[in-house]
């Protein structure tokens, strides 16, 4: 079935070699220093898989206990790395197993390249065995895409795939290849992707607009930052910090924001959006200049677009033009990665300070303290609460965890309370707020950052969604640390339908197995706590163990997350109650 | 905002998957497309997708960000009416003995500046290029002595200003 690729003289550089195509995929991750691989093998992807056994001393592959476990361990391993993560799967059900997972790192920003076997190219649109449409299915949601059906294309689009994944602002990139380009050779040389003609990763950055920034924070008399993700995915935690300090400007961030500045820096203003902080939600709406940074206003930050800081000048710091504009509109966009708009910010701001506007953040903050914090991390009742158990995580762990979160009431809770010290230390789904991402990101996470405390915390729903990977944790001996929240319901639904449904709990309840059991089978240390004065030995216990380690903590079961700005309302109509 | 006819101009790679990307685009957002149409454009391996879409000037803009957001966009513009020249182009199928029969046929195809394409004893066809209105104008005016067929193209246009897309390209090609 050898299809004759060109002439040699035409494709043969001094240093390429005679490869079959599958050979060539795995010399292509090596090249870009993917030495780690999430997957799960099937018929179309058997050839790369049989070269992954070739080449098992250089490029390790975990085996997940099902694809979108893959999808979103590769994420977790970017999100902690810095990284691109890798996922693999095989044609048809396998790569739409992915989709779950390339739709979160799409609307994450999170830097991915997926890997996908396809029917051989002579049985394309012939609905041949496990044959499924996966460039159609995934082009919504990916960054880029490629087929990939004649062996010669590898070393190429497997270049521009890395670069396109990573560069600008990242996200997900799938490859399909189809199983006779796998089987076929091809004279293999590699050259990194240094451009695109048609892609423009970093705008240059408008020397005009750094002057227009500058006048608006000079003329300020209450401004505030809100920053992102981008800060991050930018590296721009040390000039965020310098900017902070030396305009002395008060800043929040958005929950992908989360860790890029440490919590008890004394810029750090808490969350916004909403389940944030009730200060930086209120103030807001006050403020007389905004500046976002890295960030893209999405909904859950904004509430009603239409009552969104409309008082206040705003300058937005962005890398992506198409998010300038979108959803707010702004008056100074420096379109660029923030790490330089921040530098050139950096060379000329003023040193300033702004007592009497800080101090509007201090008494908003007692007021939520008294209303709410106090609760949570010192509860009066018998039953334990999800923000105390946040807060003896951070005791044992010193502050110093990577905290990895799944979606609903317990990522809320653990993204409030939680404490970071380093960047790169919350991975947590938001955009696509996709159940079941917290147990496999957190293999990743572990695996992207080997040194660090990892740990899990998940609510009793998502938990059950992928628990499966509790089999890819123990095979891998992955020393993570699973904390479930367990209140026996889906507690955000739960709280909506209380709130907003006159309590009418349709399908909220979980009847749940015993938990710690179900890890024992997987041969994982388990042990659940129902008391308080049990919660700080387990926690203990836990964090101290080399090993994964499992640990249920049964909550209050009808607790809400406040304070709460309802959907579709203001965020200076966020709730204490 | 008030919905307007804007045409978009999209100068792209030829890459097989690009098509898909772009009317997702507006999938996603549930508009419209008015027309469509592709072609090379006057730079070699560069494509050009003409879309035209009846809406708003603050949707039209964030729809052209997303569109040159795709990797393998080169750049987007939207242009209105006023500033494009366009054309669509329409064919009109009719029984040949109408054409005999009815003398006020000739009058109709000779006003409407219309040109005859082909003639067999069964059938001939005439061909019109101009503004949607003129081409809407012919097929009423021939329905009632039989239009066999009838199919108008997607609006194709140039733009009155310039497009700068060699100069991107060749910017592109120096850095490098």
């Amino acid at each position: 079935m050898k299809i004759k690729t060109k002439k040699k003289s035409m494709t043969n550089h001094d240093n390429s070699i005679r490869i079959s195509g599958a050979e060539a995929v795995i010399r292509c991750l090596l090249e870009e220093g993917a030495d780690l691989v999430y997957g799960y093998p099937g018929g179309a992807i058997m050839p790369i898989y049989d070269e992954l056994y070739k080449y098992q001393d250089k490029l390790h592959h975990v085996l997940t206990r099902h694809e979108q476990g893959a999808a979103h361990s590769a994420q977790g391993f970017a999100r902690t790395s810095g990284k691109v993560g890798v996922a693999m799967a095989t044609s048809g059900p396998g790569a739409t197993n992915l989709v779950t997972g390339i739709a979160d790192a799409q609307i994450d920003s999170t830097p991915m390249v997926c890997i996908t076997g396809q029917v051989a190219s002579h049985l394309l649109g012939s609905d041949a065995f496990q044959e499924t449409d996966i460039i159609g299915i995934s082009t919504p949601v990916t960054k880029w895409n490629y087929q990939i059906t004649k062996a010669i294309e590898i070393p190429e689009i497997m270049a521009k795939a890395f670069y396109i994944a990573r560069t600008g602002r990242p996200g997900p990139v799938l490859i399909d290849i189809t199983k006779d380009a796998q089987f076929d050779s091809l004279d293999f040389s590699y050259k990194k992707c240094t451009g695109i003609r048609s892609y423009t990763p970093t705008a240059k950055l408008c020397n005009k607009s750094i002057e227009e920034a500058l006048e608006l924070i000079n003329q300020a008399k209450k401004p505030f930052v809100v920053w992102g993700q981008g800060v991050i995915l930018g590296n721009a935690e040390s000039e965020l910090k310098t900017f902070l300090e030396k305009s002395g400007i008060p800043a929040a961030w958005t929950i992908l924001g989360l860790s890029a500045l440490p919590t008890n820096h004394p810029m750090n203003r808490g969350m916004v959006g909403m389940h944030g902080n009730y200060a930086p939600n209120i103030l807001t709406n006050e403020c007389d200049l905004l500046i976002a940074i890295g960030m893209r206003f999405d909904d859950r930050v904004t509430g009603d677009l239409n009552t969104y800081a409309k008082q206040a000048k705003i300058i937005h710091l962005e890398l992506d033009p198409a998010e300038v504009n979108k959803n707010v509109v702004v008056d100074v966009a420096l379109i660029s990665d923030c790490k330089i708009s921040l530098q050139e910010l950096n060379k000329k701001i003023k040193t300033k300070v702004y007592p009497n506007w800080i101090k509007c953040f201090d008494d908003l903050d007692k007021i939520e303290y008294e209303k709410v914090i106090k609760y949570d991390l010192h509860p009066k009742k018998e039953g334990l609460t999800m923000g105390e158990s946040i807060e003896m995580i951070n005791k044992y762990s010193k502050n110093d965890a990577i905290i990895v979160t799944d979606v609903g009431q317990h990522q809320m809770v653990a993204c409030r309370y939680a404490k970071f010290s380093q960047t790169k230390s919350n991975v947590t789904s938001g955009g696509l707020g996709t159940m079941g991402f917290a147990l496999p990101a957190a293999i990743g996470a572990k695996m992207g950052a080997p040194r660090r405390e990892v740990v899990a915390v998940i609510g009793d729903g998502g938990y059950q969604m992928t628990i499966q990977e509790l089999g890819t944790i123990f095979q891998q001996q992955i020393a993570v640390k699973i904390v479930v929240l367990n209140n026996d319901f889906l507690g955000m639904v739960r709280q909506w339908q209380q709130l907003f449904f006159d309590k009418r709990y349709a399908s909220t309840e979980m009847v749940n197995p015993d938990f710690v059991t179900i890890a024992k089978g997987f041969r994982i240390k388990a042990k659940r706590v129902e008391k308080r004065d049990e919660l700080e030995t387990a926690i203990s216990e836990m964090i101290n163990s080399k090993e994964p380690y499992f640990l249920e903590i049964c909550v209050e079961k009808e607790d809400n997350v406040f304070p709460m700005i309802p959907s579709g309302a203001s965020v200076s109509d966020i709730r204490l109650e | 905002m008030k919905n307007i006819t804007y045409t978009i101009s999209v100068y792209a790679e030829n890459n097989v998957g690009l098509l898909n990307r772009i009317s997702a685009i507006f999938l996603k957002r549930h508009i419209n497309l008015e027309s469509f149409s592709t072609s090379a454009s006057e730079i070699p391996d560069v494509f050009r997708f003409v879309i035209v879409v009846n809406t708003d000037a603050d949707r039209v803009r964030k729809i052209v960000q997303q569109i040159e957001k795709q990797v393998d966009v080169i750049k987007a513009f939207y242009h209105t009416d006023e500033e494009t020249i366009f054309q669509e182009n329409a064919l009109y199928k009719v029984k040949s003995s109408s054409l005999f029969e009815e003398r006020h046929i000739q009058n109709i195809i000779k006003s409407s500046h219309a040109t005859i394409v082909t003639v067999s004893p069964e059938f001939f066809v005439i061909e019109l290029t101009g503004f949607r209105e003129e081409t809407e104008q012919l097929r009423k005016d021939l329905t009632p002595y039989g239009l066999l067929q009838f199919v108008r193209s997607g609006r194709i246009s140039v733009t009155k200003a310039k497009m700068g897309i060699s100069e991107i390209l060749n910017k592109f090609k120096n850095t490098k």
